[in-house]
């Protein structure tokens, strides 16, 4: 219960904390890859989906949009990668990194329906910067699964 | 249905979770378009987050003024106490230094005057006045301890002030040119006419002497003329307020004393008169036509200062053109009215009622003819001053006459205001008697004085 709740918070934190320190680290999504890992190690879409809309809502708690579009957004990468966990041997680091650049690009295509669709922002898509952030984020939660591996481990 | 719900029980949760979502969100972005409300689950994080901050910040000042308003305020009531006087004490200290800057304003202009002032100024603090109407006096903080001695002239940067009539070893009496027992010899500084300058009764001053047929209007600056070796020639004595004809053929001339002496304060008392004034009384006569040639620039002629010298007997020492030497009349290029005074009636007059004061004689000597505290001599005395300015290059040991160049003394003015006069030679004897100015009272009228 401490990690479930522990590790989005401090994942939330960083998120808002380390880009002012190392401003590329705004490239990362940690509050997305912690939902990925969740969702994909309890491999129960209804726990995953929750989890994907309450990370998701208190992110955007933190931003200056409407709150709700990362919440959607969460919510559908929670339901998709537990529903995905469920069904596929996802402890391969590949399967892992595939799987997370995967779910990026879904997060980043609801996030911009929602927020172009419905809150009417402008914002501009980039195939290759979504592909090179996807990557990133994959690497990053191929190495961030593996520590998280850790206190599934010892729970 | 419930079987449906059974097995799509994970996608109906997703669609419900989402439309709940997207419902909320749909409801922000209709109140966003609205610029009168506020998203309520702002309102709702305000009203939750809020109160905590109400509470610390109310606790936050609380505890500030508590501090402020007591705990720092201890001792308030003494140093409000202390402020108070310190507020007194540097009220009267600003009453103070405002005074003494004032009194240095005043000083400073004395000090700017002082060093044009001839001989030694002392400077002397008004202490007290002789409290009587009818006697216009004052006191000042130097006496004999001081070297101050009776008849020595009393100024200040405005104007004279009087003599000094008493003299004790700390403080001496000063008599005030505005009282009636006093006199002082004066000139008017346009037409250089001189006259007397006297006080009445009510404590004004009157220009006396000055002949009828003088042109004098009110504004006019009066000087000393310096002919009562008293004060030095040239200060500013008062200045002309009313001009109306007087008894005989005088005129009654009003004049406000240039010194504000109902608010004298700093005074200076001229304890020391030039010497060179002195020594040149005392070197006896010199001819008015040679103070002129000293004065014009010319070419030196020998022929005609070898031929002059025996017709005039002079021996000159210096530049003189031939026609001064010789005698001849002294008709000057911008030359003033020179005169030459044979009566000693009328070349020292001295009238005894004013009389203080030192006469020059004819012989050119200075005869000390005070008898009482408030003489003063009329303008023909001042030939004594004007002659000690030509007698540093002049050796004049040709019969004396006594000059009184009463018109040329200045030679500033004497240019412009130069009314030549021929002087018509005295084979033998060069003293002659030209028509004097209105302030040279004839020999009978003086006696009554």
């Amino acid at each position: 219960m401490p990690v479930t709740i522990g590790v989005p918070v401090l994942a939330l934190f960083l998120q808002a904390y380390v880009p002012r320190r190392l401003p590329f680290f705004s490239i990362f999504d940690l509050p997305l890859l912690v939902t990925i890992f969740f969702a994909m190690a309890r491999r129960n879409p209804i726990s995953g989906l929750f989890t994907g809309a309450a990370i998701g809502l208190a992110q955007d708690m933190l931003g200056a949009y409407p709150i709700g579009i990362y919440g959607i957004a969460k919510t559908v990468v929670g339901y998709g990668a537990s529903s995905l966990g469920a069904k596929l041997d996802v402890e391969n680091s590949g399967a892992r990194l595939l799987v997370t650049l995967g779910f990026y690009l879904v997060h980043a295509a609801v996030y911009f329906t929602v927020a172009r669709g419905m809150v009417n922002l402008t914002l501009n898509w980039s195939w290759s910067r979504g592909i090179l952030a996807g990557l990133a984020n994959g690497v990053l939660g191929v190495g961030l699964y593996f520590l998280l591996d850790k206190f599934k481990q010892r729970t | 249905m419930e079987s449906f719900l059974g097995r799509y029980r994970n996608l109906t949760i997703l669609v419900g979770v989402l439309f709940l979502q997207l419902l909320g969100l749909a409801v922000q972005v209709k109140r966003s378009s609205d610029p009168e409300n506020t998203r309520l689950i702002r309102i709702w994080a305000v009203d939750a987050i809020t109160p905590f901050e109400r509470v610390l910040v109310w606790v936050q000042t609380g505890s500030g003024n508590l501090w402020h308003n007591y705990f720092y305020l201890r001792g308030v009531r003494a140093e409000n106490r202390q402020l108070r006087q310190e507020l007194d004490q540097m009220r009267l200290d600003q009453v103070r230094l405002s005074e003494d800057a004032e009194q240095a304003h005043r000083l400073q202009k004395l000090l700017a005057f002082k060093e044009q002032v001839i001989g030694k100024p002392l400077a002397a603090q008004v202490i007290g006045t002789s409290g009587n109407d009818l006697s216009q006096s004052i006191y000042i903080d130097k006496g004999s301890n001081e070297g101050v001695k009776p008849d020595m002239a009393v100024i200040t940067s405005g104007g004279i002030v009087g003599k000094v009539l008493h003299v004790y070893p700390t403080t001496a009496q000063v008599l005030m040119i505005n009282d009636q027992t006093s006199g002082v010899g004066a000139m008017l500084e346009k037409t250089r006419v001189q006259g007397v300058l006297k006080g009445t009764p009510d404590g004004s001053v009157v220009l006396e002497r000055v002949m009828g047929d003088e042109k004098v209007s009110p504004g006019d600056t009066i000087l000393s003329s310096g002919g009562d070796q008293i004060f030095p020639k040239g200060l500013p004595a008062g200045t002309v307020t009313k001009v109306s004809p007087g008894h005989e053929m005088f005129l009654n001339i009003q004049v406000k004393p240039a010194a504000d002496l109902s608010r004298l304060e700093e005074v200076l008392v001229v304890t020391e008169r030039q010497q060179r004034q002195v020594a040149v009384e005392d070197s006896g006569r010199v001819r008015a036509a040679d103070i002129l040639a000293q004065r014009l620039p010319s070419v030196p002629d020998k022929a005609a200062v070898a031929a002059a010298a025996p017709i005039s007997g002079a021996k000159t020492t210096s530049g003189q053109n031939g026609s001064a030497g010789s005698g001849l009349p002294a008709t000057g290029s911008g030359a003033a009215k020179p005169q030459i005074v044979s009566n000693p009636a009328a070349g020292a007059s001295t009238s005894p009622a004013l009389g203080s004061g030192k006469v020059t004689t004819p012989g050119g000597t200075v005869a000390d003819a005070s008898g009482t505290h408030n003489g003063s001599v009329a303008g023909q005395a001042s030939g004594g001053q004007t002659t000690k300015k030509s007698a540093t290059n002049t050796t004049a040991s040709a019969p004396a006459s006594n000059v009184s160049p009463a018109k040329s003394t200045d030679t500033s003015s004497a240019s412009s205001s130069a009314k030549p006069i021929a002087v018509p030679p005295k084979p033998g004897n060069q003293q002659s008697k030209s028509s004097p100015p209105a302030p040279q009272p004839p020999a009978a009228e003086a006696d009554p004085h």
